[in-house]
């Protein structure tokens, strides 16, 4: 059985081309035979190349996985799982269970006028034009191993549209569920639109409710248009044995302002692949992320930001704590094209180790062609300041708590960053119960707990 | 109070401290001086329990325990405070925070329930007005963006708060202004009480005509090599420390 | 106020590479091409011993199965390694063994108009100098004095011949020949280049010196440093090169190899001006070369030190491997790129051994259309406690069409390192100059003094007379850059 991982997934796609497409939309099916030759062409991502270095794709896929290609409905019923209870944070909650959008549950209030929030599979039958506009178009299939195998596959996720100058002032709540009694895949596809003007918040919760394997693919393509304001918080609470591929792909206009913060709390393995494109003057990007690993948690951020013309800024700050045997890898790269003057761009990674054991890789990078910018980029690796640790055990704190305060300190900076201050509370309560290892087992959505 | 024997130091394999022996009793205050280099500092870091520093020899008690084989934090809990020289700066820690943790380990290991949020915070504000600090400085993280002056007043106001028996001010003075030094000297004599003692390192009088000493040493190469009263502080502002090194050179 | 750029930069590109001129001398030349009877007669040629052969012959063969790198940041046309001459002797006027006096004075006249002179009375003091032209030493200066001390410092082919078993004890023995495609292609042709051996504990007492020269036209310079400093020794290496101005482009491939044992160590320092083409990227050196030190011994140091100014293309990473517990290593580099030159150079700092530090300035400084990189590794093995590493690199951009990037990886397998990276990028502002202006300096002084000055910190690590020469070669190539 010295067969190649892709090989499956060929003899898979060539097979049931037919049922797979059936069981979804023609603005989906559409790109799946280019995605296709392309996935042929480049095979899963291996440690050789530069992109992929961190993190075996090969590995993941290897095993067998089920499939739900025929859209069988799983019995689970998100409200009895979940009760979000956050205090002072009420959002609109809309669940996915594995890859198809639960319409069983319809949140409580309701969205602004035209904006539409709901499966993709039935979206793209509803509104065939604007899905195919938009979908597959940041998301090139030819570049990239796992956005191809994703776009063959997936059948289903969420749209959402919010319409020009429209703003939802209550922020809109995902819960991503994994329900599955075998070891079991699932590719999500999300496509968010925000036309010139419109403002909104997202906020995507993982998470795994069974003890088998999982492998989660995810393609999210955010498009935002002339002075939009979007927030997209993605909350990462799964058990060890999940395995996470997911690429996030903006693209922004003019006057933009877009915050990413992606917050991994609890994972097996986590590899995210985001791509920004600063396309319009005066756009802004903040992009953040943490992870807290143990065990042998892995978590690989690769971030690419391409300032295409002048007077954009982009902000990057990732933070790593890891411990046990745990691996990080950041990879962050800042493009700044011809011409695009003025560009001011920072990018900031920091880790801690704790142990031995674990690993950290960094790489930032910068790729300069225009002269009249300001860029800058700093990567540390070390321990809690032993200055600190002392002035605080004079006052009676003792060592180990200590520690925990710097540590909280240490990764509160990105979750300070969050727009939101109900779920920015939350979270410092949820790294403090993180730290003090009292949420070391996944526990349900920690957001709603 | 604190009973110092003979006490041996060094740091990175350099002996500092050479012989200490010093005797603070319930309610006095003792100010030490010297020249730069002479050992102040270290005097002061290793009774804290500092770990760059290496005890070699000698011994400490403090209310008849043995000091030197505490943790940093339990010399705390007993009722050691250092005002350090050099306060650090903590970022994302907010004084808060850091403050409720300090009372409240402290508490626990005396016993004590936790106090409750609106305590804890009352409590603040009571300690805050003894040095005038603004509220605001409570709302940043430990230290950061200080300016000096801030930061020593910060120091009294923790010491207001943990209300230890023994405060060490190292070079408190340092880096204040006129005003700072009355708020800042003003704040330590409010809580001085009979039971409470107090050593003040300083290389002035200036400090020393605030917070007036009982006993003043001079702490010379490692050694205490003069012993006596309040006068001794103002005989080395006029001639300075040359007439000791001549005295002990004979 | 305003100069036009174009026109400024053509003018000084024009003037600016003084060492562009061809020596008219008697070469022998072997023919182009690469195999193993080229390999084999190159050592014949040196009358080498059977295990160098051997070396070469490994190294020949493994370069075989090998493909360009191709993973920096350089646009590298296609090489074809058969229309190279792999050996150029010029001091070979006649058969017969040649000695000292037998320099064909014209020899020494190139190295005189170079600044570099041969003969001891004439020289600096305080420097002793190997001199190299393409494939071959010319003259080794000094040497006498040297010997005194037990220093040996001579062309790598004496050294094979006089000290075989130091040559076979450390040659590859840092930059092994599986190590890249240009140290495999170098183990398999090097030519010429200089052995340095301190005994245990001498200090040099001079600067040592190599000047390569590359001058007859198709042939790559393909030369091999080995320095080795014994226990508690000191020595202090300055390297210099140039080559004529071509039209076609000239293939340098160098290894340098550097054993520092305990407590010992070593300062290279080299100023690159190998010739970097005309305006239209026509012609240049391209300069890819392996250096590479080993801090073996327990608080070994090294220091690297380089201001690269030439080449079309350079691909040089000088690295350090801190074996010893407590060694120390320095990287200090300033990078200059105009026209149509690219250069893909850094270091790697790998830490082994405990208590370790590392610590790397790197200054870039890009004009013209040209593309200026920085590429950089740090790692801490495992067992390598408490190592430090405090990375800064700082890219300068004169105008609008050149680039200027930062690769650093950071690989930290231990948990008390404490490991930094700072990277900025900018451009000499505006109010700077005006601030020069307004004191009466006029722009291009301006900005040679803002350049000097962005550049003074690596500039300091060099050697007096080496430092000076650099702060000449900085404003000549930048003067007029900026519009």
């Amino acid at each position: 059985m010295n067969m190649k991982a892709e090989q499956q997934y060929i003899d898979l796609f060539t097979q049931y081309e037919g049922l797979i497409c059936r069981q979804s939309a023609e603005a989906l099916n559409t790109p799946r035979a280019k995605a296709f030759a392309d996935f042929e062409k480049l095979g899963f991502p291996t440690r050789k190349q530069e992109k992929y270095k961190y993190t075996e794709a090969d590995k993941f896929f290897a095993p067998d996985y089920g499939l739900n290609l025929n859209r069988l409905e799983f019995p689970v019923n998100p409200y009895e799982v979940f009760k979000c209870d956050v205090p002072n944070m009420s959002t609109s909650l809309y669940f996915v269970v594995n890859d198809s959008f639960d319409k069983h549950v319809h949140p409580s209030s309701r969205l602004p006028e035209g904006v539409v929030f709901g499966s993709l599979k039935d979206m793209a039958l509803a509104y065939p034009e604007l899905v195919k506009k938009f979908y597959g178009k940041l998301a090139d299939t030819s570049e990239d191993a796992i956005t191809a195998f994703n776009t063959m596959f997936t059948q289903d996720g969420v749209l959402m549209y919010v319409p020009e100058n429209t703003v939802v002032e209550r922020p809109i709540q995902l819960v991503n569920i994994l329900r599955a009694d075998v070891d079991f895949m699932v590719n999500r596809r999300v496509l968010i639109i925000l036309g010139d003007g419109a403002q909104a918040k997202l906020l995507m919760c993982d998470h795994a409710m069974d003890e088998v394997n999982f492998l989660a693919t995810q393609v999210i393509e955010v498009f935002v248009g002339k002075d939009a304001v979007f927030d997209l918080y993605e909350l990462e609470e799964n058990h060890n044995s999940t395995v996470r591929f997911s690429n996030l792909y903006v693209r922004q206009e003019a006057g933009s302002n877009v915050l990413l913060n992606g917050m991994t709390l609890h994972n097996g393995t986590t590899r995210n692949t985001t791509k920004v494109l600063l396309a319009g003057r005066g756009a802004e990007i903040n992009l953040c992320g943490m992870a807290i690993a143990d065990k042998n948690e892995q978590v690989d951020n690769n971030t690419f930001i391409d300032h295409l013309v002048p007077d954009c800024t982009s902000n990057e700050l990732f933070k790593y704590v890891l411990d046990d045997q745990a691996v990080g890898a950041f990879a962050g790269k800042v493009l700044v094209r011809e011409g695009a003057q003025h560009t001011v761009s920072q990018q900031t990674n920091r880790n801690l180790c704790a142990t031995r054991e674990s690993r950290m890789y960094t790489q930032p990078q910068l790729e300069i062609y225009a002269d009249d910018v300001k860029c800058s980029h700093g990567a540390t690796v070390g321990q809690l300041d032993e200055n600190a640790l002392f002035y605080m055990q004079q006052r009676g704190i003792s060592v180990k708590e200590a520690r925990l305060l710097l540590m909280f300190a240490f990764v509160n900076e990105v979750v300070d960053h969050i727009r939101m201050d109900a779920l920015k509370d939350r979270l410092h309560l949820l790294v403090e119960k993180r730290f003090r290892g009292e949420l070391n087992k996944c526990q349900g959505c920690a957001i709603c707990k | 109070m604190l009973e110092i024997k003979d006490l041996h130091a060094s740091i990175n394999g350099k002996e500092i401290l050479k012989g200490i022996d010093l005797t603070v009793k319930s309610g006095e205050v003792h100010a030490i001086m010297g020249p730069n280099g002479s050992g102040k500092s270290t005097l002061s870091n290793v009774l804290v329990g500092h770990p760059a520093y290496e005890v070699t020899k000698g011994a400490v008690t403090f209310d008849g325990k043995d000091l030197l084989a505490m943790s940093p934090a339990d010399r705390s809990h007993e009722g050691l405070f250092l005002s350090f020289q050099y306060p650090v700066e903590i970022p994302g820690v907010s004084m808060v925070n850091f403050m409720r943790t300090a009372v409240n380990e402290q508490r626990k290991y005396r016993g004590l329930p936790a106090l409750t949020a609106s305590e804890f915070l009352k409590l603040m504000r009571q300690k805050r007005e003894i040095v005038e600090l603004d509220s605001k400085l409570a709302n940043r993280s430990v230290n950061e963006g200080f300016s000096g002056g801030e930061k020593k007043r910060n120091e009294i106001f923790q010491m207001a708060m943990l209300e230890p028996k023994l405060s060490i001010l190292d070079e408190t003075d340092s880096g204040l202004d006129i005003d700072a030094l009355r708020i800042v000297a003003d704040g330590v004599n409010k809580l001085k009480t009979p039971e409470t003692s107090c050593i003040v390192i300083t290389h002035y009088q200036r400090l020393l005509d605030y917070i007036k000493p009982d006993v003043v040493h001079v702490l010379y190469k490692g050694r205490i090599v003069k012993t006596a009263g309040p006068e001794l502080a103002l005989e080395l502002e006029e001639k300075g420390y040359d007439w000791i090194k001549r005295e002990l050179g004979k | 106020m305003q100069i036009e750029p174009n026109k400024y930069v053509k003018e000084l590109t024009q003037e600016k590479y003084k060492y562009g001129f061809t020596t008219d001398i008697h070469t022998d030349i072997i023919e182009k091409g690469l195999n193993e009877e080229v390999v084999r007669l190159i050592s014949s040629k040196k009358g080498e011993p059977d295990w160098l052969l051997e070396f070469r012959l490994k190294a020949f063969r493994y370069w075989q199965t090998l493909e360009m790198p191709e993973w920096a940041h350089l646009n590298i046309p296609e090489i074809d390694y058969q229309a190279i001459s792999y050996y150029a002797d010029p001091t070979r006027k006649k058969e017969g063994p040649k000695s000292v006096d037998d320099i064909d004075p014209e020899l020494l006249r190139t190295f005189d108009k170079l600044g570099i002179p041969l003969e001891e009375r004439l020289a600096l003091s305080g420097m002793a100098v190997d001199a190299v032209m393409d494939s071959v030493s010319v003259k080794t200066t000094f040497k006498e004095t040297l010997m005194e001390k037990g220093i040996i410092f001579c062309s790598i082919s004496e050294a094979v011949r006089e000290h075989p078993d130091l040559v076979r004890k450390y040659l590859g023995s840092v930059v092994g020949y599986r190590d890249n495609f240009f140290a495999a292609l170098n183990s398999a042709v090097f030519s010429d280049g200089s052995f340095v051996y301190i005994p245990k504990g001498v200090r040099c007492p001079m600067e040592l010196s190599t000047y390569f020269r590359i001058n007859a036209a198709n042939t790559g310079q393909f030369e091999r440093t080995l320095i080795i400093a014994d226990d508690d020794s000191y020595v202090s290496y300055l390297e210099g090169c140039t080559a004529p101005m071509r039209d076609e482009n000239q293939l340098h491939a160098a290894i340098v190899e550097i054993v520092v044992l305990d407590r010992a160590e070593v300062k290279y320092s080299t100023v690159q001006n190998w010739y970097p083409g005309d305006a239209e990227g026509k012609g240049g050196v391209y300069n890819f070369v392996t250096k590479r030190g080993n801090c073996k011994g327990i608080g070994s140091k090294l220091s690297w030190t380089q201001v690269e100014t030439g080449s079309a293309i350079t691909w040089k990473y000088p690295s350090c491997i801190l074996t010893g517990d407590n060694s120390t290593a320095e990287f200090y580099s300033v990078a200059v790129t105009n026209n149509f030159q690219q250069a893909d150079t850094g270091t790697k700092m790998i830490h082994l051994g405990k208590n370790t530090r590392s610590t790397i300035v790197s200054k870039g400084i890009s004009a013209g259309r040209s593309q200026n990189s920085y590429r950089g590794l740090v790692r801490v093995s495992e067992r390598a406690d408490n190592a430090r590493n405090y990375s800064q690199c700082d890219s300068l951009l004169l105008g609008s069409r050149c680039g200027a990037h930062t690769f650093p990886y950071m690989d930290i397998h231990n948990e008390t390192a404490v490991v930094e990276h700072e990277a900025t990028t900018s451009k000499i502002s505006e109010d700077q100059i005006f601030y020069c202006n307004q004191r009466g300096i006029p722009t291009e002084d301006a900005v040679g003094l803002i350049v000097n000055g962005y550049a003074k910190e690596v500039l300091n690590k060099l050697p007096m007379e080496f430092a000076v020469e650099a702060q000449k070669l900085l404003s000549v190539s930048l003067e007029g850059s900026v519009g």
